[in-house]
């Protein structure tokens, strides 16, 4: 079996610092920020790269969306083993996943993808709409938030986490599916693989944007916790807490 | 006139509290607008019986879709379905579920129209929709403009608490678009938890776990502590869910759910900064561990320094006595 694989992938801020609103109070302030692929789309890669090794052949091919440094994201899949990588240039990166998924539908249409592979949602937007919108524009049938997935000769099975439960789906080829967490663990480049990386093809073009009807009016922090309060120690200090949760917290 | 449109969520049959949710917060918007809620319920034969309870939350229409290939989620002809009726709406509302979240940028697409995901807050003023809506693992709130008509919003599971408010209503039946048997993705096998057990997005109380719990069989420590509460579920980190001591559903964080009960016990958590994505929003937090300076207790309202299987089992005892009174 071959299978060839497009992954989108979005370059995100880390996520472990305390951010801060730019001057315009609509964006966050980029300074002194770390970017990497956003987690989401890095297990859809991981899990891409599994499913062609295992079919023995085909490739998986990277696809990512913004400013120039978008790239970095791209050399990263590469060095993870992608085969190639294609930059659609859009600087800033636009706020509304329609805009973005036109894009990107455009770039996947004539591509002859058996799947076409997202993250279930991107860290910064944490909207989780490109992947399915792509589906629609492309005419795919697609499963999102998949925590497995196993595709054979033109078909898939997959699962999704429900609350409180999880359901299975099949499904036919191509298709597209947005990834969950639970499937795969990204592989961490090997200096083999980022040398490799350094040869294979990236290619870089304008990103075909539409208008922008999804805008950001503000962004703000969310309003800080109090300082927390140690009320006692070991199981002595049971009474006292459920005290504080009748009167004070309220919630028993 | 601005009438907002609905998707009422049902499963296995009936409907689930984020739809009552959902036209508790379209009501508002139908006020503001001076138009009608009107929902959109489909499903198995039968599912007309759940008109009522949408009714009685303030739907002044009730639509249903009754077909055999609804009778499990059908995502590709329920998101046929909602789009082919949306288009007259100001603002079609569903629920950020697993169900909501799966639908909902399928009808957007198909209305081609932009959306947004998760809000914790909806607006119309004039003929501006807002929406309020948690981004960068909830470190930002990001206040978004939606300039399409309509509108497509999911909203946060818990966000808007259901209120009842019975309106005259009609209830109409109505055909879906295109043949839902026809779907290429097919649901093959839904499974269900042990039913009664409340899901981590709806209880009010989560008690939640993590590696400080020493090993599987201690959850049932959290479970007891839990069934005390009477109205909680229990939730657990990503290093528990790992290690396969509690299912991948259950992990509570940046990967996993996002959650915001009334009160949110970490039991043996440090409070790495991708578990509080997931949590630090909930109203009150108390945290029981070990270690005086795990950063927990850093956004714990209440926090109890020592040894989770020994606190545990004296909060259950002392829960189940302060429910009793
Ligand atoms: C990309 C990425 C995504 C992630 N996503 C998530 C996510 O969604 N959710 C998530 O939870 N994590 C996530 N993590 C993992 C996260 O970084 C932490 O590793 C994890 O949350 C730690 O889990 P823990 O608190 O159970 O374990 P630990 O960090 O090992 O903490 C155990 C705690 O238990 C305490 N303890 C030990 N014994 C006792 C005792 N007897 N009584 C009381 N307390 C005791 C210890 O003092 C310690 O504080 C993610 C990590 C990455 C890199
Ligand atoms: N700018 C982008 N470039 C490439 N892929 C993207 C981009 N934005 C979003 N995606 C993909 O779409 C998924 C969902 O994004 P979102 O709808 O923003 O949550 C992400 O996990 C990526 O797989």
């Amino acid at each position: 079996m071959s299978l060839k694989i497009a992954v989108c992938m979005k370059r995100v801020p880390e996520m472990d610092v305390k951010f801060r609103i730019a001057s315009s109070g609509m964006g966050i302030d980029e300074t002194g920020l770390k970017w990497d692929m956003s987690d989401f789309d890095g297990y859809a890669c991981e899990a891409a790269l599994q499913m062609v090794e295992q079919a023995g052949a085909g490739e998986v091919v990277a696809i990512s969306l913004g400013p120039d440094a978008a790239q970095e994201t791209l050399r990263k899949a590469l060095s993870m083993g992608v085969a190639r990588a294609v930059h659609l240039k859009a600087d800033p990166m636009p706020f509304d996943g329609w805009v973005i998924a036109n894009a990107l539908a455009a770039e996947l249409k004539d591509g002859g993808y058996d799947l076409v592979m997202f993250g279930r949602m991107s860290l910064d937007s944490a909207n989780g709409v490109v992947g399915a919108m792509v589906a629609e524009l492309l005419d795919l049938p697609c499963v999102t938030s998949c925590s497995r997935l196993d595709v054979s000769e033109g078909a898939a099975t997959a699962r999704r986490e429900l609350e409180g439960g999880a359901e299975l789906l099949t499904f036919p080829l191509p298709a597209v599916v947005t990834i969950d967490e639970g499937i795969a663990r990204p592989r961490y480049p090997s200096l083999k693989g980022i040398m490799a990386a350094k040869k294979k093809p990236l290619e870089s073009k304008p990103a075909e944007l539409g208008e922008a009807r999804l805008t950001v009016t503000k962004m703000a922090l969310p309003a800080e916790r109090g300082a927390g309060k140690i009320i006692g120690e070991g199981p002595d200090a049971v009474p006292e807490l459920v005290r504080l949760l009748q009167t004070e917290a309220k919630v028993l | 006139m601005a009438n907002v449109l609905v998707f009422a969520e049902t499963r296995g049959g009936s409907l689930r509290k984020v739809a009552l949710e959902a036209v508790t917060a379209a009501r508002e918007l139908a006020a503001k607008g001076g138009g009608e809620v009107h929902a959109l319920v489909a499903g198995a034969p039968g599912i007309a019986a759940q008109a009522e309870r949408l009714q009685a939350h303030g739907a002044q229409a009730v639509f249903v879709c009754e077909h055999d290939a609804f009778a499990q989620w059908n995502p590709e002809a329920i998101a046929a379905l909602v789009a082919s009726r949306a288009g007259d709406y100001r603002v079609v509302v569903m629920s950020a579920s697993a169900q909501g979240r799966d639908l909902a940028p399928r009808v957007a697409a198909k209305l081609r129209v932009p959306m947004v995901s998760d809000a914790t807050r909806i607006t119309l003023e004039g003929d501006v929709v807002t929406a309020e809506h948690p981004g960068f693992t909830g470190k930002v709130v990001q206040t978004v403009e939606l300039r399409s008509t309509p509108a497509v919003v999911s909203l946060r599971p818990g966000a808007v608490p259901p209120v009842e408010a019975a309106a005259p209503t009609r209830v109409e039946q109505v055909q879906p678009a295109g043949d839902p048997a026809a779907s290429r993705v097919r649901v093959t096998e839904t499974i269900t938890g042990n039913s009664t057990k409340l899901d981590l997005g709806e209880a009010p109380v989560i008690v939640s776990g993590g590696r400080g719990m020493k090993a599987a069989e201690n959850f049932a420590l959290l479970e007891a502590l839990a069934a005390a509460f009477g109205n909680a579920a229990v939730g657990a980190t990503r290093a528990v869910s790992d290690d396969g001591w509690r299912p991948h559903a259950d992990q509570i964080g940046q990967t996993g759910r996002l959650v915001s009960p009334d009160l949110y016990i970490a039991v043996g958590i440090s409070g790495a900064i991708q578990h509080l994505a997931g949590m630090r929003t909930s109203r009150t937090i108390v945290a029981i561990n070990k270690d005086r300076e795990a950063p927990i207790f850093r956004v714990a309202d209440y926090g109890i320094v020592g040894d989770a299987l020994e606190i545990v089992p004296k909060l259950t005892e002392a829960v189940r006595e302060a429910r009793k009174a």
